[in-house]
């Protein structure tokens, strides 16, 4: 009776991991693949071509959009960097204007005409099964933390770019950078970090990011800056009131 | 007499019979201490090195001194099976498995920076009321001695736990060893027992940290305090003080209460910071490699000011004979710090030697009395302000949304140009301090209370100052400025003219003032 049990449970959970692992990866028929196109063409030709052109070539103010794939895109649009409000310095990340729908049908007309980086799916994106978070210290360290600072508490560039804080960004962002380099960032390629080690780092990130803050308050994980400021204020300040408040007793 | 005066009388003969204590032990402890807040701020410094000489002795019960590599198996899983010193993998092990050990390593490293902050705010009070004049010049000149110890061990200790900052900094202090020119390279050499970073440099500058200069503050503080106790301690002037004199409470019980009370004050509160605040979250920062580097990698606050003078130092490089001269680090890291540690150390020369006072002072100068010497102080200050900025240009870039080649170009003009603005702005305001102090001594201070007289005319009244007020804002020293005759009685010039000119220039500037109010001023005042 007993192996005849485990045999269906066995059974079961198989279905059930196919038949879930299924929903979030159907691929889309033609028909609704050219559907999504179409739609993001049209997002495309409103909110997008005035910048980068009508057939993504790019102009004087934005760079061509060929090849650059639907990874760029969600990375761009789905962290609000795109579109762009202020291009001074930097393009900053701001409350997505696209939703999640509009983002994935400019991703597929982008990604149509040209190919690129493919968004990672959900399985390619399982850090906490596949990343180590040791090993992701040592590759952060190695290769992120001179621009984002030790703890992804992001830190300053030249001439006021800067390397945002990674705090809050989800994996499959963090992922899209690695693979597309917006901006100031250099591209990791699956040569120089494989992906295994991707999300090694991602794993990290969020370990970092849900770390109690172990010593008493963090004081923003920025190293000695705001430690001197508070010696001098709350430390200093304290023991010199406590002088003054010494000698005026003595009256 | 009751019993237990009795017992402590017969205690204390036994101990009298044997060591003869009782006539010094009389004579010191009702030894007077005069009383004022600002006397108290080098007791911080003294409380925080016992603080650090404590807790310290904790941190070496576990700390293994060690560049030997281990395999990390500690508590802290995100480093967990990672290649490590033995030293960072030992302070691991205090902050997270030795039980108190984060909070000793907190208190340790919050105690440090106290005692450095204690010690430059102590050094200001000396030097704003001129405290360092004739017969304190030995004990300002081990002051400075101090602080330099200081930074130097400070910097050591926040090396000793190998991580990925502590590593950056060896490697900068190795950058700036190496800059000197022709033995730069073979020092570095010495100093690491080979290349960078090898397997000497951590187990060295733990001797240095916890044997060598310790003994050095140990001896340094005994002779600091026992040339006080010699030379009698400085009192601010007010009636009944003179400089023969000492206005206060005796050492016993006054003192010994306040300075045992405040002692615990100063450990509780180094104690609340270590509790409530991070300091060099090390477990973050992650082991030393010298391929990896963190952004705003800084140096503690005290060390700040001279990485804020590498940072805005512009390339400068020589090249002679084959050998490269880095001005960009030589300059900023070894000389423009020497240029100003011995200015500091020499000052007390400097000034007797530009007002040619030779005299004992005891009683306090108030700063606005001596404009120059508080323009000279304020105008250092703010040199050292703008160069501690720049150290920390990237933090301030990213967090008030500027940028760093602002911030460099802020400093590197600021530097120049803010320091002597200081002192002319410092200077005028003494003078305006002065001349108020004129005022209120000749007028009286204003009562706020408006009088309308008979012909329509409204006056404030002004209320006469209380005497004691009135001698306190006159009994200071107006000299006038040196003369120094450029030739002799027969016409001959006499030699070192230019030095005495240069002599005579800055004792002129040293002496400008607002003259002070004089009882034939008030006299003729009263006639109107």
């Amino acid at each position: 009776m007993a192996p005849l049990l485990l045999a269906l449970a066995l059974f079961s959970i198989g279905t059930t991991f196919s038949v879930a692992g299924a929903a979030t990866s159907t691929p889309l028929t033609a028909a609704e693949r050219s559907a999504l196109i179409d739609e993001g063409q049209r997002i495309f030709l409103k909110g997008c071509s005035s910048c980068h052109g009508l057939n993504l070539e790019g102009s004087a103010i934005a760079p061509s959009l060929i090849g650059v794939g639907a990874a760029s895109v969600d990375f761009q649009v789905a962290t609000g960097r795109m579109p762009v409000a202020d291009m001074s310095q930097q393009i900053t990340r701001k409350d997505p204007v696209y939703n999640e729908k509009e983002v994935e049908a400019l991703a597929a007309y982008v990604s149509s005409l040209a190919p690129g980086p493919d968004v990672p799916g959900e399985e390619s994106l399982n850090y906490e099964r596949n990343g180590s978070t040791a090993e992701g210290g040592e590759l952060f360290r190695t290769n992120c933390a001179m621009c984002h600072n030790f703890a992804a508490q992001g830190g300053a560039l030249t001439q006021g770019k800067y390397a945002p804080t990674l705090m809050g960004v989800t994996p499959r962002h963090i992922y899209e950078a690695l693979i597309t380099g917006p901006q100031s960032m250099p591209v990791f390629s699956d040569k120089t970090i494989t992906p295994a080690e991707k999300l090694s780092i991602i794993k990290w990130i969020k370990a970092a990011e849900a770390e109690p803050q172990l010593g008493g308050a963090s004081l923003g994980r920025v190293g000695p800056v705001t430690e001197g400021l508070l010696v001098w204020t709350l430390g200093l300040g304290l023991l010199v009131g406590v002088a003054v408040w010494l000698a005026m007793k003595a009256r | 007499m009751t019993a237990r005066e009795k017992i402590a009388g017969s205690v204390a003969n036994y101990v009298d019979e044997r060591t003869g204590a009782a006539k010094w032990m009389k004579k010191n402890l009702t030894k007077v201490f005069p009383d004022h807040w600002s006397f108290l701020l080098g007791e911080i410094a003294l409380y925080s090195f016992v603080i650090l000489l404590l807790s310290g002795t904790f941190l070496t019960f576990w700390f293994d001194p060690s560049q030997r590599e281990v395999i990390y198996e500690g508590a802290y899983a995100p480093l967990e099976g990672l290649k490590m010193s033995a030293a960072y993998a030992s302070t691991l092990h205090i902050s997270f498995e030795v039980r108190g050990g984060l909070l000793m390593r907190q208190i340790h490293h919050w105690a440090a920076l106290i005692f450095m902050a204690a010690i430059v705010v102590h050094l200001m009070r000396v030097y704003f009321t001129g405290a360092f004049r004739k017969p304190r010049e030995f004990n300002w000149i081990i002051g400075v001695g101090l602080l330099t110890l200081g930074i130097v061990e400070g910097f050591l200790g926040y090396s000793l736990p190998d991580d990925l900052l502590s590593g950056t900094g060896i490697r900068i202090a190795e950058a700036i060893i190496q800059a000197l020119p022709l033995v730069g390279s073979y020092l570095a050499f010495f100093a690491f027992g080979g290349a960078f970073p090898g397997e000497a440099f951590i187990p060295r500058i733990y001797t240095v940290h916890v044997l060598l200069l310790p003994g050095a503050f140990l001896a340094l503080i005994t002779v600091h305090l026992m040339l006080v106790w010699y030379q009698k301690h400085t009192q601010y002037p007010g009636p009944g003080r003179t400089e023969k004199n000492v206005v206060g409470y005796p050492l016993m019980p006054v003192y010994m209460a306040k300075a045992g009370g405040f002692f615990f004050i100063v450990f509780g509160v180094t104690a609340f910071l270590g509790a409530v605040a991070s300091i060099n979250p090390i477990w973050l920062y992650g082991p030393y490699t010298p391929g990896q580097i963190s952004a705003g990698s800084q140096p503690d606050w005290y060390m700040g000011w001279l990485d804020g003078l590498v940072r805005m130092s512009p390339p400068l490089e020589s090249h002679f004979f084959g050998h490269t001269v880095s001005w960009n680090i030589l300059i900023p890291g070894l000389i423009v710090p020497g240029i100003l540690f011995t200015g500091m150390a020499l000052y007390p020369f400097i000034e007797s030697w530009i007002t040619g006072d030779k005299r004992e002072h005891h009683l306090l100068d108030r700063p606005r009395n001596v404009p120059n010497r508080t323009a000279l102080g304020v105008m250092s200050l703010t040199f050292m302000l703008v160069a501690l900025i720049n150290g920390g240009n990237d933090i301030i870039a990213t967090t008030f949304d500027l940028t760093i080649n602002q911030i460099m170009w802020f400093s590197r003009i600021g530097i120049l140009i803010l320091p002597p603005l200081a002192f002319v702005i410092t200077k005028r305001l003494c003078l305006s301090l002065q001349r108020a102090d004129r005022d209120l001594v000749l007028h009286g201070r204003e009562t706020g209370r408006l009088v309308m007289m008979e012909h329509g005319e409204f006056v404030e009244v002004h209320e006469p100052i209380s005497a004691e007020k009135a001698w306190l804002l006159t009994q200071h020293e107006q000299n006038p400025a040196l003369a120094l005759e450029e030739s002799d009685l027969r016409g001959v010039r006499r030699p070192g003219v230019l030095k005495n000119k240069l002599r005579a220039r800055m004792s002129k500037a040293h002496a400008v003032a607002v003259p002070k109010a004089t009882a034939a001023d008030l006299k003729e005042i009263e006639h109107h």
